[in-house]
């Protein structure tokens, strides 16, 4: 249907079928937005199975709580109407000592008795005792004679303990992870010092990725601006001294490390040969804190020089020239006009380095020693050797948490769009 | 950098204190690449250069440790998987990749942020938290200690770089082009793969390099998620370096460097042909 040249059309403008265009163009809106959709659904799906789930599943696992719940439900369930002062009655103990032979039976004592020890230490050997001989006894009254078999049965702490851990959902561990506890009166403190550990592991993680990326930003800018004003045949070939490292393998590079700094190594052997130390002197510089920060530094620089070097470039040098000829000294032109326009490769550098420090686990497991171990290294011993995935899933979560408020907060910066690689 | 010639002798100092220090951090980054490749031919058992070896003599300089790798099965067996699982997961993350960023390179994509978001957040979230996901998980289904479950769990790794380089070539694609294709009677198969594909394909090739060395550079997942016989090349080196530490370890790495060398030439290449493409300035 056309419309004759000269006469206006009357009513909406129509389409060539016929429907008016409004309602033509929104259809055809539609169908390239399910068009996009359709092409990013294969990779988003792909995404959420195999990875989200997988993260959302150890999200759940953190505050999941299953074992006592399921075997003990009994005793829970006496203990809700038990006040949480003195000892609960004659029906608590009755049901606690049937449930912890059923326990056994079914080859579940163990767990119950390790998630109650997590809690409460001396819990395994007293539930193991216990269960041995009650099994003998054939009738109550059970609070006696558990009461006799040991006397903690007594306490008033050792019920509250179980009736707390009996919550199928639990904040338990984002308490340990943060090194409090539930108190025996159910107020929530600090652990005793002797038993605080993962608060001097945060800090020590900031501590650790605040120097790395203080160190990458000093050892980057001179570089990136190095490479940002050299032509262009000669940044590109020294370009590749930047590239070579990014793509060379991490454990590559943190064996390197190993080889360069350990005690007989290369930089020792320069030393010594030197004369600036002694053959007896040589610098333990590896399996520490120096050798984690030294590796560190080293494998993360790229991250900062190539964002760094990608703002430099679009800096036209007519803004310092105008400066210097304005009457304002090199450093002052430096400072006052260059320095403020690298300001966003400045943050998007820090912020990334920052990020990947904050979770980095191989360089510090190979070179950190004691002293050089990270958040990331207690998740994976967690996880690896004392079997508490609890708590390695909590820990996961307070850092998963951190790395999720630095992305956000680069996306608002520099926006993932503007992400590149290489 | 040539200076002008109104520049005092502080200015001239200033400058080669920072010509120095540049040459420093260029030092700090190369160094521990190459000094592992002559040590890797080391004759002696040691991890330092020997006297022999500064001294040039031809008998301080072996490759036995070469011989080694080949000699010894694990490496061989390991090397096998490595290229299995990476070849594997990434085709798994090109293909996926590549198509998913040809819908976020539309405008009309609805929630972009946040479905951007998404797919980068592998590459986000730190390895030792995905690796813990994933070994629930993959534990729960029976994927855990199985080539496929690492396949999988390396493709979903190595997804973001393919996004974001494949991305990255589409700013500067002319959409008048498939538009001209469509016109003269293409179907959407048709003009993908005679318009879009030849003119993306440097980006989706760099993005499938990235995936590549993703895979085969892995550790973190591999140490949670395989067992003994999906071992790969970083995990039999993850236990070399940990237990016996030997110099085979050093000629493994200098291989791994060299594979590292050639890709990252590839990807140099690619970039600088796809530029020339699209029509921007060389370099």
């Amino acid at each position: 249907m056309t419309v004759d040249a000269g006469t206006a059309p009357s009513g909406p403008i129509l389409a060539a079928d016929g429907t008016p265009l409004k309602v033509s163009l929104r259809k055809a809106q539609r169908v390239r937005k399910l068009r996009a959709f359709a092409l990013v659904l294969p990779l988003l799906a792909f995404v959420l199975i195999t990875f989200i789930l997988p993260i959302v599943d150890m999200l759940f696992r953190s505050v999941d709580n299953p074992v006592v719940a399921r075997n003990l439900p009994i005793t829970l369930n006496v203990l809700k109407e038990w006040d949480g002062t003195g000892t609960p009655d004659e029906t608590a103990y009755a049901a606690i000592a049937k449930e912890l032979v059923e326990a056994r039976e079914n080859k579940e004592m163990g767990k119950v008795a390790t998630r109650l020890n997590f809690e409460t230490s001396g819990m395994r050997s007293l539930i193991g005792k216990s269960v041995r001989k009650i099994r003998r006894l054939k009738e109550g009254p059970y609070k006696e004679a558990l009461i006799k078999i040991d006397k903690r049965w007594a306490n008033t702490e050792i019920w509250s303990t179980i009736k707390r851990i009996g919550a199928p959902y639990t904040h338990v561990q984002y308490l340990a992870a943060l090194d409090m506890k539930t108190q025996p009166d159910g107020s929530v403190g600090m652990q005793p010092e002797d038993r605080q550990i993962y608060g001097q592991i945060f800090m020590r993680t900031l501590w650790i990725s605040l120097l790395v990326t203080g160190f990458c930003l000093l050892l980057a800018y001179p570089v990136s601006y190095l490479l940002a004003t050299l032509p262009l045949r000669y940044s590109n070939l020294l370009m590749v001294m930047v590239l070579l490292p990014f793509w060379t393998s991490l454990l590559v590079r943190t064996t390197s490390w190993i080889v360069l700094l350990q005690r007989n190594g290369v930089v020792n052997d320069l030393l010594v040969w030197v004369g600036i130390v002694g053959e007896d002197g040589r610098i333990q510089m590896i399996y520490n804190q120096t050798g984690t920060l030294v590796a560190m530094t080293q494998i993360l620089l790229p991250f900062m020089i190539l964002p760094l070097y990608s703002v430099m470039k679009t800096i036209s040098p007519s803004y310092m020239r105008a400066a210097r000829s304005l009457g304002a000294k090199p450093a002052t032109a430096f400072v006052r006009v260059y320095m403020p326009q690298t300001a966003a490769g400045v943050g998007a550098g820090c912020l990334l380095v920052f990020i990947l420090s904050i979770g980095y686990y191989i360089t510090p497991a190979l070179v950190g020693g004691q002293s050089g171990t990270m958040i990331s290294n207690f998740i994976a011993y967690h996880m690896k050797s004392s079997l508490n995935w609890s708590l390695a899933a909590a820990l996961g979560t307070i850092l998963l948490a951190a790395v999720l408020v630095l992305y956000w907060l680069y996306n608002k910066i520099v926006g993932i769009d503007n992400m590149k690689l290489g | 950098m040539a200076l002008p010639p109104y520049v005092g002798p502080a200015g001239r100092a200033w400058h080669y204190s920072f010509l120095i220090f540049c040459g420093l951090v260029f030092l700090f980054l190369i160094a521990p690449i190459l000094v592992i490749i002559p040590l890797s031919f080391n004759a002696e058992p040691y991890f330092t250069f020997t006297e022999g070896m500064l001294a040039f003599e031809s008998d301080a300089y072996s490759t036995r440790w070469y011989a080694d790798i080949v000699n010894n099965p694990q490496w061989v067996f390991s090397a096998g998987n490595s290229v299995i699982v990476a070849v594997f997961a990434t085709l798994i993350a090109t293909v996926l990749g590549t198509v998913a960023a040809l819908g976020l390179s539309q405008a009309h994509l609805p929630y972009k942020p946040a479905v951007m978001g998404l797919l980068i957040s592998p590459m986000i979230v730190p390895l030792i938290i995905s690796a813990a996901g994933m070994f629930f998980f993959y534990s729960k289904i029976g994927l855990a200690q199985t080539m496929p479950g690492l396949i999988l769990a390396h493709a979903v790794l190595g997804t973001p770089f393919v996004v974001i380089t494949v991305t990255a070539t589409l700013v500067g694609f002319d959409h008048s082009l498939t538009r001209a294709s469509e016109n003269l009677g293409a179907g959407p198969t048709r003009t993908f793969f005679k318009i879009q594909m030849p003119l993306i394909l440097p980006g989706v090739v760099s993005g499938g390099l990235f995936a590549f060395i993703t895979s085969f550079d892995e550790v973190v997942v591999v140490f949670f998620l395989a067992g003994f016989e999906q071992r790969t090349i970083p995990r039999q080196m993850w236990a070399g370096i940990r237990e016996q530490i030997s110099p085979t370890i050093l000629a493994v790495a200098t291989i791994l460097v060299c594979i590292s060398i050639a890709l990252l030439t590839t990807v140099e290449l690619l970039r600088r042909r796809s530029e020339r493409l699209r029509g921007m300035s060389p370099g």
